[in-house]
């Protein structure tokens, strides 16, 4: 794939509206979900979606280390999102930089956001997202990934945390941008929706779009949330299957 | 039920793993529906344990401090476990005469916070150091089955084996005894982990055991038979003594 210096442009929409990968515009990569895959963490998930592979893994609620961060009244919601040097192409630098650091940041606090920490007073509820292998919307995958882990660890929230990115390529509003619509499309949107409410609590934007199109952009990526909802569902419930007796 | 998934709530107010926001009531958690009028709640599937009053659990001392222990409890926060609670007389600032990092006890949930404090006791019957066996972990939520209806599960396995066990609704199970019966309780714990939903479960733990060995009921072998979990244990810890403090050798030093 893209070497360095390969810059020219590729088709990213086909005259008859399909996108690089025969995709309509409407259209998600396959998803697959799967809750509980690791044993050492209090909960944990696997995400594939399109060429992303995501592995997110929570901890706690736990004593808070350093102590000084905790705080009297609720538990800290602490995340660590990070690609593996081996998820690109071009091997990444390992370790915390400063996209990875926001990243983390703001999926943390979107999940403070939908998480009751009130029941955990000085804990923190700590959730590590790693990246093993990238191809656009890792953020959004990395949130998925988390929200079933999370809901696997037993944490009470508001809701699963479904997110998905809607970008613009060719001029068309397209849901859930692969990396070559991402690289060379002019706009990208992430966003995650607590489906309960309807409230959007990750929102952001690269590149431009217009009110319309923003607007659009919103329903379209709202509504890919709701069927990946559907997908982190049947994900705990496969995992969960059998447990789910009513208690006499 | 999963975090989001509306109740059908019936009149009935949100218990523990609910919340109610405009009118309805959704649960918070993983887990299944139960009503317990006039309450509706979700009880966990998983998750941390959640201490309740008058548990017994295994700890793990996490820390030693002048006057008190913490504990690992496998719950959210670390519980401290005061000198008092203990049966022995201490000194301040002699804790670690009795209990080191590293050490395992039985203990009782005695007290809990709004602020999410953990009080617990080791004063008894049963309760104490536990010297010796090993520990599985496995879920809370599953500890209701392997102790069964009015104790059932349980009996069966230790009649049936032979083998020490005391089960801490924390999700820690100590078990000692000869290596056989250690496997076989093994056995059985992952049976009960692993379909523990299924029905016939103390039949199928039964057969489990029989085919592998264990020495069916009755009193067990010619040699003397094993005490009843701990009831040897509740005075009969004694202080640790300081490594070579009157010519004794301390048998637990070679683990430092």
């Amino acid at each position: 794939m893209g070497s360095v210096g390969a810059k020219e442009v590729p088709v990213l929409l086909s005259p008859e509206g399909l996108r690089i990968d025969g995709r309509k515009l409407d259209e998600l990569r396959s998803i697959r979900i799967v809750a509980g895959a690791l044993h050492q963490a209090d909960g944990s998930a696997f995400v594939e979606w399109g060429a992303n592979k995501v592995m997110a893994a929570v901890y706690g609620p736990r004593e808070v280390h350093p102590r000084h961060l905790q705080q009297n009244n609720k538990a800290i919601v602490q995340c660590r999102y990070n690609m593996a040097a081996f998820s690109v192409d071009e091997r990444k630098r390992p370790g915390l930089d400063r996209r990875s650091q926001e990243i983390s940041k703001v999926i943390a606090e979107a999940f403070e956001s939908v998480i009751f920490a009130e029941e955990f007073p000085r804990t923190s509820i700590d959730v590590y997202i790693e990246v093993l292998q990238a191809n656009a919307g890792t953020r959004c995958a990395g949130i998925v990934a988390a929200s079933v882990a999370l809901a696997d660890a037993g944490i009470p929230m508001v809701d699963l945390l479904p997110a998905v990115a809607v970008g613009k390529v060719s001029g068309a509003i397209a849901l859930d941008l692969k990396k070559e619509e991402d690289n060379f499309g002019e706009a990208d949107l992430p966003m995650a929706l607590v489906p309960q409410s309807g409230r959007l609590v990750l929102l952001q934007m690269e590149g431009h779009m217009t009110r319309d199109e923003l607007a659009k952009a919103l329903d379209l990526g709202v509504s890919g949330c709701r069927s990946i909802y559907e997908k982190m569902k049947q994900a705990l419930r496969d995992r969960y299957a059998g447990g789910t007796e009513v208690a006499a | 039920m999963l975090p989001g998934e509306e109740l059908p709530a019936r009149g009935l107010r949100p218990g523990t793993g609910t919340y109610r926001t405009q009118g309805k009531v959704y649960a918070s958690i993983l887990g299944f529906v139960q009503e317990r009028p006039p309450f509706v709640q979700v009880v966990p599937l998983s998750g941390r344990y959640i201490p309740k009053p008058h548990d017994t659990i295994v700890g793990y001392v996490a820390d030693v401090q002048t006057t008190f222990w913490l504990l690992d409890i496998g719950a959210p926060r670390w519980a401290p476990l005061h000198m008092t609670g203990t049966p022995w007389k201490i000194d301040v600032g002699e804790c670690d005469r009795y209990l080191r990092v590293g050490d395992t006890v039985l203990v009782t949930v005695e007290s809990l916070d709004p602020t999410g404090r953990i009080g617990v006791s080791m004063l008894g019957e049963g309760l104490g150091r536990l010297d010796g066996g090993t520990i599985v972990t496995i879920s809370p939520a599953k500890i209701p089955r392997v102790i069964g209806r009015k104790g059932s599960m349980i009996e069966s396995i230790t009649r049936l084996t032979g083998a020490r066990v005391a089960v801490g609704q924390n999700g820690r199970i100590w078990i000692d005894g000869p290596p056989e019966a250690l496997v076989q309780v093994r056995q059985a714990l992952a049976m009960i982990e692993g379909s523990g939903h299924r029905p016939g479960l103390t039949e199928r733990v039964q057969d489990l055991l029989h085919a592998s060995g264990a020495r069916g009921p009755g009193p067990a072998s010619p040699d003397e038979p094993l005490p009843p979990p701990h009831l040897d244990r509740v005075d009969a810890s004694p202080p640790r003594e300081e490594p070579g403090a009157d010519g004794e050798p301390d048998p637990a030093a070679d683990d430092f």
